[in-house]
């Protein structure tokens, strides 16, 4: 397939869909790796990597395995990046096509209600509405999509914009295609491409947003995250460096994979600007 | 045209060029061993419809071409010097210095941040030559000698500031700065209007003959080749099929495809036409007009008027042609008519058989959706007026599917209309990329026909294609009037194409309609001094006219 081909191209996206894939296994296999749970305390604490077979990752603080966290930890991030990011998307979207369609007042009108969001440094607004709302999974979701969503709307303001002045959409109004329609059939999925290449970057800003969340002790207290093991071994991170160091590798390691494989989509979608890249 | 003797040694000989292609491309050379020799002072104009490899030639002499092309065979010799050897700072040398280079786009081959002047000035800078007054005096001759007005004004302007056919002046006074043994223009008045093409080929003309720098002229427009080519060189997907002197190419074409492209050049003389026999009017339009306004924070917003007091009627079967140069409000006019843009004043009235009037301009918006089917348009650009992610069925149907017909049916009407416009019937489940222009183009029609429409309005329908293609494309609009008895409104600024088509023809002018008439006596006796200049323009008149 060509869109393969063109993906495969680019050697980082490969290694980053490839760090991206075994991060979603051990996701998926995290039951099965480690039935019970990782707040269990299990063994000694402060336990050095790879001092006891049992704990290859060593342990933590309390002696919990930090292997077991880690597994665990990739389960809610990677949920919290996607599920956050589809929350942005399903209100930048439609206010982006609205805005850029629509023209005139209600571009205004929609365009300023957006930078109201942008001009809020989003990382604040985010401890606000967590704190507000309580630590939750539902809460963190909504805060991360709630101050991610302005980019998604200007792009797909501007692509509308450019969009909607096509011939074909023209053509579309003159066979009298109502506008929702012409809005769903004609512009939006021309706009694929780039929301595509958006959100999988985005994903990777979600994960850094929530973990520095539960870094700030703002996650959600039943679940184990990546960020919150990084908050808890701070204290000790000079003499028991990996209860920090593993899972903060792990958020670097699942962010990076993300823009690369992003960049590469990137590539394999728009093939006339890769091509001018060489 | 002037002589010149077979003995001068050429400027610039192109032996045996071949340029290979990406593997993927459609065939395996851009050009394929083309062998020719421009002397001194010496048109020679390299024609050939899209994609024939015409502007690779220009590019390969440049050393401009695009990384996926890659000379494979053959010398360029400019002056007897191997131009394909030569390495990036070396050519650099060549640009300007040896040989000038203008481009189709005016508008967008000037830097719109740096004043005109600077810009021609850049040239000799990047030479290191003369001193920084000296510069400067130079370039305001050169403003002088392509004739732009005011020249030491001008020179102080903004390219934003003139208008397309003095940019293109301006790029030919740059092109001409160092005084070059070759000029390349590729395609330079493809993009201007036809009185502003016609100065530009003076312009050329004149220069050429003053300074004695050969020109090798890029174009697609056998007129335009009539007027200004000392010699021809055919060029077919690739392959130089033909060359001779102007006389010989354009008099007595040896090449089948030469014989083609030059029958496919639509004749200025219109060809007898029955009269259409007394009926009421399928479309009248009143007292049309339409302001532009820029909207502005302070002051006066600025206004354009570009429609004001239009009128004029079709009956069934006719074609109204709607003439005039860019700028000139025809197809502001065109789209009002179907409410694509909404006029600011006068009545559109559309009156079918049997249905009654219908005061178009009065409609809501949910009235107006219902009733758009009556009239329908073709547009220009044949990639960008079809969805590249919907199947040619789907583009086809969408229109009966918006005025509820179920979707089965209307696919089954969409094959038939695919073979009326004649393209097979299977072509339902493709997609528009796998079609060239003149097949997107029908398929165009087809949509605007799937309506059932008693009006069409076809804005410069056929100006996107080839000529070969857009002979078929109009004999395909004939016929389908003929057959459905459409009324057309073919808006578009090709006297030629209008020539051929049209019943009555329309000239505007700045946002009036000038002169109104059937076709055949406003060619041969126009009233307006504005028609008359149209018409004086079109380019290879004494050739192609009669």
């Amino acid at each position: 397939m060509n869109f393969l081909k063109r993906f495969c191209r680019n050697r980082g996206a490969v290694l980053g869909l490839v760090i991206l894939l075994a991060v979603v296994a051990f996701a998926l296999l995290a039951p099965s790796l480690y039935p019970s749970s990782p707040w269990r305390m299990v063994g000694r604490p402060f336990m050095a990597p790879f001092a006891l077979e049992r704990f290859p990752l060593g342990t933590d603080t309390l002696g919990r395995d930090i292997a077991a966290g880690m597994v665990h930890g990739a389960r809610v991030s990677l949920m919290i990046g996607v599920v956050s990011t589809i929350v942005s998307l399903l209100i930048g979207v439609p206010l982006g096509a609205i805005a850029g369609y629509a023209g005139g007042f209600v571009d205004d009108a929609l365009m300023r209600f957006t930078e109201f969001f942008q001009t809020i440094p989003s990382f604040a607004l985010a401890i606000v509405l967590v704190a507000i709302l309580q630590p939750q999974l539902g809460s963190i979701v909504l805060a991360i999509g709630v101050v991610s969503w302005p980019p998604v709307a200007r792009l797909v303001r501007g692509e509308v914009l450019s969009l909607r002045t096509r011939e074909y959409v023209q053509a579309a109004v003159t066979i009298g295609q109502s506008t929702p329609r012409i809005i769903f059939s004609q512009v939006l999925p021309n706009t694929v491409a780039p929301i595509i290449v958006m959100g999988s970057l985005m994903i990777g800003s979600a994960i850094l947003l929530e973990s520095a969340l539960s870094f700030l002790g703002l996650g959600d207290p039943n679940l184990m995250s990546w960020g919150y093991m990084v908050g808890a071994g701070r204290t000790r991170l000079l003499d028991a460096w990996w209860i920090s160091f593993f899972p903060g590798f792990a958020i670097f390691l699942t962010v990076l994979a993300l823009n690369l494989a992003g960049e590469g989509l990137n590539d394999a979608l728009n093939p006339r600007l890769a091509r001018g890249r060489e | 045209m002037n002589v010149i003797s077979q003995e001068t040694p050429p400027v610039l000989s192109i032996e045996k060029l071949t340029l290979a292609l990406p593997a993927l491309a459609d065939r395996a050379h851009a050009v394929e061993g083309v062998t020719l020799a421009i002397a001194p002072g010496e048109t020679l104009c390299v024609v050939g419809e899209s994609g024939s490899g015409k502007s690779m030639i220009a590019h390969a002499v440049m050393g401009l071409l695009p990384k996926a092309v890659k000379p494979a065979g053959g010398a360029i010799r400019l002056a007897g010097r191997d131009l394909l050897s030569l390495d990036e700072p070396a050519m650099q040398d060549v640009r300007g210095r040896e040989i000038g280079m203008i481009f189709q786009e005016p508008m967008t081959s000037l830097n719109p941040v740096m004043r005109v002047a600077d810009q021609i000035i850049e040239t000799f800078e990047a030479h290191g030559l003369h001193g920084a007054s000296e510069r400067r005096a130079r370039a305001v001759a050169l403003l002088t000698e392509v004739g732009l007005p005011d020249p030491p004004r001008l020179a102080k302007a903004y390219p934003h500031e003139l208008s397309g056919g003095q940019r293109q002046r301006v790029m030919i006074a740059m092109a001409l700065a160092l005084e070059p043994k070759l000029l390349i223009a590729d395609e330079p008045t493809t993009a201007l209007d036809v009185t502003t093409q016609a100065q530009i080929l003076k312009l050329l003309d004149n220069l050429r003959h003053k300074h004695g720098t050969a020109v090798l002229f890029i174009t697609h427009d056998m007129g335009v080749v009539a007027e200004i080519a000392d010699r021809i060189a055919v060029l077919e997907k690739g392959v130089l099929v033909e060359e001779g002197t102007a006389d010989q190419v354009l008099g007595a074409p040896r090449h089948a495809y030469t014989q083609k492209l030059l029958a496919a050049v639509p004749s200025l003389v219109p060809p007898m036409r029955p009269a259409l026999p007394e009926s009421p009017p399928v479309l009248s339009v009143e007292g049309l007009g339409k302001i532009y306004r820029k909207r502005s924070f302070f002051g006066t917003a600025r206004e354009v008027r570009a429609a004001e007091d239009i009128s004029f009627s079709l009956v069934r079967g006719e074609t109204l042609g709607l003439v005039g140069e860019s700028g000139s409000g025809k197809s502001t006019v065109g789209r009002c008519c179907l409410r694509l843009i909404e006029p600011n004043s006068g009545r559109i009235v559309l009156s079918g058989q049997g249905s009654g009037d219908l005061v178009l301009s009065d409609l809501g918006p949910t009235a107006l959706r219902q009733h758009r089917k009556r009239i329908q348009m073709v547009f220009q650009d044949p990639f960008a007026s079809l969805n590249p992610r919907q199947t040619v069925g789907r583009i086809i149907s969408d229109g009966p599917v918006a005025h509820g017909v179920a979707r089965v049916t209307a696919l089954m009407k969409a094959r038939e209309l695919l073979e009326l416009v004649g393209l097979s019937a299977n072509a339902v489940d493709r997609y528009p990329h796998e079609f060239s222009g003149g097949q997107r183009q029908r398929i165009g029609i087809a949509r605007a026909l799937a309506l059932e429409p008693d009006v069409l309005v076809a804005d410069e329908a056929v100006s996107a294609l080839d000529v070969s293609v857009q002979a078929q494309i109009l004999s395909l609009i004939k016929d389908i009037q003929s057959r459905l008895g459409l009324a057309i409104l073919f808006v578009t600024h090709d006297l030629r194409v209008a020539a051929q088509i049209c019943d009555r023809i329309a000239v505007m002018q700045r946002g009036r309609i000038v002169e109104t008439g059937p076709t055949a006596a406003l060619f041969a006796a126009p009233q307006h001094e504005y028609t008359r200049q149209l018409l004086a323009a079109v380019p290879g008149g004494g050739r192609f006219g009669h």
